[in-house]
C-alpha cells in the first residue's frame, strides 16, 4: 500500500507537467488575443506588454510561467497587470472558496448519504419517496434557479439571512446550501443505488440471520461496500466544490475564486489560466489519490499490487 | 452460477412439473419494468415533452419553410412582457421582446435535450468501454488509461468548454450549437470511466469471475456475460445522471452568456434570461416558471426512468 502511495506521489509531478502543457497548448491555440481589448494603444506600448508577458516566445514563456508558478512565485495578470496572480489573486480568494467549499461538502455527503440509506433500508416507502423527492429537486433545478429560490424565500420574502458578501457566519448558510444541493443529491442517489444492490447480497442476509441489530446491517455492513461508487465520485466533486462555483459565487458577491476560473478563460488572461488550471488540478490529483487509498480502505477485496 | 441473469432462462420444469415459459432476460427486464409505475409515469411524461419539443421544431421549421415569420424569433405586437392567456392563445405569456413563451420553451427543448442525448451517448460509449479495459486489464493499462482520465479532469471543464467554443466563432448557429454538444460531450463521459472501473476492480475479484476464469472463458465473454449484468445498473444511473448533468451544464453555460446563441433558446438561457427579468417590484413569473418546469420534468422523467431501468436490469431483482 506505502509502495503504491508513493508510486502514485511519483506520478503526480508528471501529471500535473502533463496537464499544464495541455492547458498551455489549448491556451495558445484558442483565437483572441489577451492584449486585443487595448486596439487604440500605441504600437511601441503593446510590443512592451506583449515582451513583458513572453507572448512572443512562446517556448520561453511556457519554462518561465511553469518555473514562476512551480515556485509559487507567480508573475501578473495581463488584465489587471499590477496584481501577481498568486499573491494577489489566488491566495486571498482561495480561503474563501475552501471554507464555503467544506461547509456544502459537508453537508452534501451527511444529507445526501443519509437520504440514500434511509431511502434504501425501506424502499417503495414513504420515507424512501419523500427522501429522493427532495434529492430530485437537487438534481433537476440549475443551481442559479436554486439560489434565486433561497434568496426569495429566505432573504427577501421571510429576511432571515443576509442577500450576500462574505466575512459573517450568517452570510455562508444560503451560499453552502445553494453548493451543497448539487452533490447532496447525486451522492444520495449513488447511496441508494449502491445500498439496494448490496442488500440483496448473500453477506447480508447472513448478518440478519445472525441476529444483527438492522442499525448494525446497515452502517457496518452494507453502507462500506454501497459507499464505494460515492468515493468515484467524491473526488472531482470535492475538487469543483473547493475551488469554487461561478455561479454561487457570483450570485452571493462572495470573493471566491470560481470567477477567476470564467473570467480567465473569457478573457485569454494567460497568466491567470494556468495558475487556475494549476490549482484546481494539484487539488484533483491530490483527492484522486486520497479516494483510490479509501477504495482499499473500503473494500478489502480491492488490492493495488 | 456463472450468470445469475439467466436463472429464469429456458424451459425450466417448476416444482410441480409446470413449464415456464422461456423468457430473455431483456423480456423479463421489459416487463418488470412495465410494472414500475412511477418508472412508467416517468417515461410517459418525457415522450410527452420530447414529443412537444419536436413539435414545436417542426412548426418552426414549417414556418420557415412557408416563408413565414418563425414564432420563436417574432415579436408580437403590443406591450410586453405579457402574462399567460388563452385568448389570444399564448399559454406561457410573452417575453419582454414580444416572443411567444410556449414556442420558446418548446425550440429550447429541443437544444437541451440534444445537448443532454449527446452527453449519454458519448458517456456510454466512451466512458464504459474506457473504464472497464482499464479496470479488467489492470496493471499498466490501468495506470495509463486512468491518467488520462486524470489530465482531463485535470483542467477545468469550464475552460475545455470555454476554448472548445470560441473555435467556432462563425455566425451558423448550427455550429455553434454542435460545438456546443461536442464540448458538453466531450467532458461528461469521465466520470462514468470512473466509476465502471471502480466497478470492475471489485468484480475482478469476485468469486464468479475467478471461476469463469478458472473455466477457460473468453475475455470478451467474461466482461460482456459475466461483468456487463452486475454492471448494467451502475452504468444505467450515472447515464442517466449524465442527462441532467448535461443539461445543467448548458444552463450553467448560458448564464455565463456562452449558450446558445439568440434568437435560438434553450432552457438554460430562458432561465438565465428571467432571472436577469426578476425583480422584487414586478415579478414576471411566467419567464422563470415555464422554462424551469419543463426543465425539471424532464429531468424528474430521466430520473424516474434510470431508476425503473436499473430496478428492472438487476440480474438479483425478483
Amino acid at each position: 500500500m506505502l509502495h503504491y502511495i508513493l508510486k502514485r506521489l511519483l506520478y503526480f509531478i508528471p501529471t500535473l507537467l502533463i496537464i499544464y502543457t495541455v492547458a498551455f497548448l489549448m491556451m495558445r491555440a484558442a483565437p483572441g488575443s489577451p492584449f486585443a481589448q487595448e486596439k487604440d494603444l500605441p504600437p511601441e506600448v503593446l510590443q512592451a506588454r506583449i515582451e513583458k508577458y513572453y507572448a512572443d516566445r512562446p517556448v520561453y514563456q511556457y519554462f518561465r510561467y511553469a518555473w514562476d508558478l512551480a515556485t509559487l512565485r507567480g508573475m501578473n495578470s495581463i488584465r489587471y497587470p499590477d496584481r501577481n496572480v498568486v499573491r494577489d489573486i489566488l491566495v486571498p480568494a482561495f480561503p474563501v472558496s475552501l471554507s464555503l467549499g467544506i461547509c456544502a461538502l459537508s453537508l452534501a455527503l451527511v444529507v445526501g448519504t443519509a437520504a440514500g440509506v434511509v431511502s434504501a433500508a425501506r424502499p417503495r416507502s414513504l420515507a424512501d419517496y419523500s427522501a429522493m423527492a427532495g434529492a430530485l429537486v437537487g438534481v433537476s433545478q440549475p443551481s442559479f434557479v436554486i439560489a434565486a429560490v433561497l434568496l426569495a424565500v429566505f432573504s427577501f420574502w421571510l429576511r432571515w439571512l443576509p442577500v450576500g458578501g462574505w466575512g459573517r457566519p450568517s452570510q455562508l448558510i444560503l451560499p453552502a446550501l445553494a453548493l451543497a444541493a448539487l452533490p447532496a443529491a447525486y451522492i444520495a442517489r449513488l447511496v441508494r443505488a449502491g445500498m439496494l444492490e448490496v442488500l440483496s447480497a448473500d453477506y447480508i442476509r447472513t448478518a440478519r440471520a445472525k441476529g444483527l441489530r438492522e442499525r448494525t446491517v446497515l452502517l457496518d455492513h452494507a453502507l462500506r461496500n454501497a459507499w464505494l461508487p460515492v468515493l468515484g465520485y467524491l473526488g472531482p466533486a470535492a475538487a469543483a466544490v473547493f475551488t469554487g462555483s461561478f455561479v454561487v459565487e457570483k450570485i452571493f458577491a462572495i470573493p471566491g475564486v470560481g470567477q477567476h476560473f470564467v473570467d480567465s478563460a473569457l478573457h485569454r488572461d494567460h497568466p491567470l489560466i494556468l495558475a487556475t488550471v494549476l490549482l484546481y488540478a494539484v487539488l484533483l490529483v491530490a483527492f484522486n489519490l486520497l479516494v483510490d487509498v479509501a477504495y482499499a480502505w473500503f473494500d478489502p477485496r480491492i488490492r493495488y499490487d | 452460477m456463472t450468470d445469475p441473469s439467466r436463472g429464469n432462462a429456458g424451459a425450466a420444469p417448476g416444482p410441480a412439473g409446470l413449464v415456464r415459459p422461456a423468457l430473455s432476460p431483456t423480456r423479463l427486464a421489459l416487463r418488470r419494468f412495465r410494472r414500475n409505475r412511477l418508472a412508467l409515469a416517468g417515461l410517459v411524461v418525457l415522450v410527452a415533452i420530447v414529443a412537444a419539443a419536436i413539435g414545436g421544431f417542426v412548426q418552426d421549421r414549417l414556418a420557415a419553410w412557408r416563408g413565414e415569420p418563425e414564432p420563436y424569433r417574432t415579436s408580437l405586437p403590443g406591450i410586453h412582457p405579457q402574462p399567460p392567456s388563452l385568448v389570444p392563445f399564448r399559454p406561457f405569456g410573452t417575453d419582454p421582446l414580444g416572443r411567444d413563451m410556449l414556442a420558446r420553451t418548446l425550440v429550447g427543448g429541443c437544444v437541451s435535450l440534444g445537448v443532454g442525448l449527446a452527453a449519454a451517448i458519448v458517456s456510454v460509449l466512451v466512458g464504459t468501454v474506457w473504464g472497464l479495459v482499464a479496470g479488467y486489464v489492470g496493471r499498466g493499462v490501468d495506470t495509463v488509461m486512468m491518467r488520462v482520465v486524470d489530465v482531463l479532469y485535470g483542467l477545468p471543464y469550464i475552460l475545455l468548454v470555454i476554448l472548445l467554443l470560441v473555435l467556432f466563432t462563425q455566425q451558423y448557429a448550427w455550429v455553434r450549437v454542435t460545438a456546443l454538444f461536442l464540448a458538453i460531450g466531450g467532458v461528461s463521459w469521465l466520470t462514468m470511466a470512473r466509476v465502471v472501473r471502480g466497478q470492475v476492480l471489485a468484480l475482478r475479484e469476485a468469486e464468479f469471475i475467478q471461476a469463469a476464469r478458472a473455466m477457460g472463458t473468453r475475455t470478451g465473454r467474461i466482461i460482456f456475460r459475466e461483468m456487463m449484468p452486475n454492471l448494467a445498473g451502475t452504468i444505467l444511473v450515472c447515464a442517466t445522471l449524465t442527462v441532467p448533468m448535461a443539461i445543467l451544464q448548458e444552463s450553467f453555460l448560458s448564464f455565463l452568456g456562452l449558450g446558445v446563441p439568440p434568437p435560438l433558446a434553450s432552457w438554460g438561457t430562458l432561465a438565465s434570461d428571467a432571472m436577469g427579468a426578476l425583480n422584487p417590484v414586478q415579478a414576471y413569473w411566467w419567464l422563470m416558471v415555464f422554462p424551469c418546469a419543463f426543465l425539471g420534468a424532464t429531468l424528474l422523467g430521466l430520473n424516474f426512468v434510470g431508476d425503473g431501468l436499473r430496478d428492472a436490469f438487476d440480474p438479483r431483482a425478483r
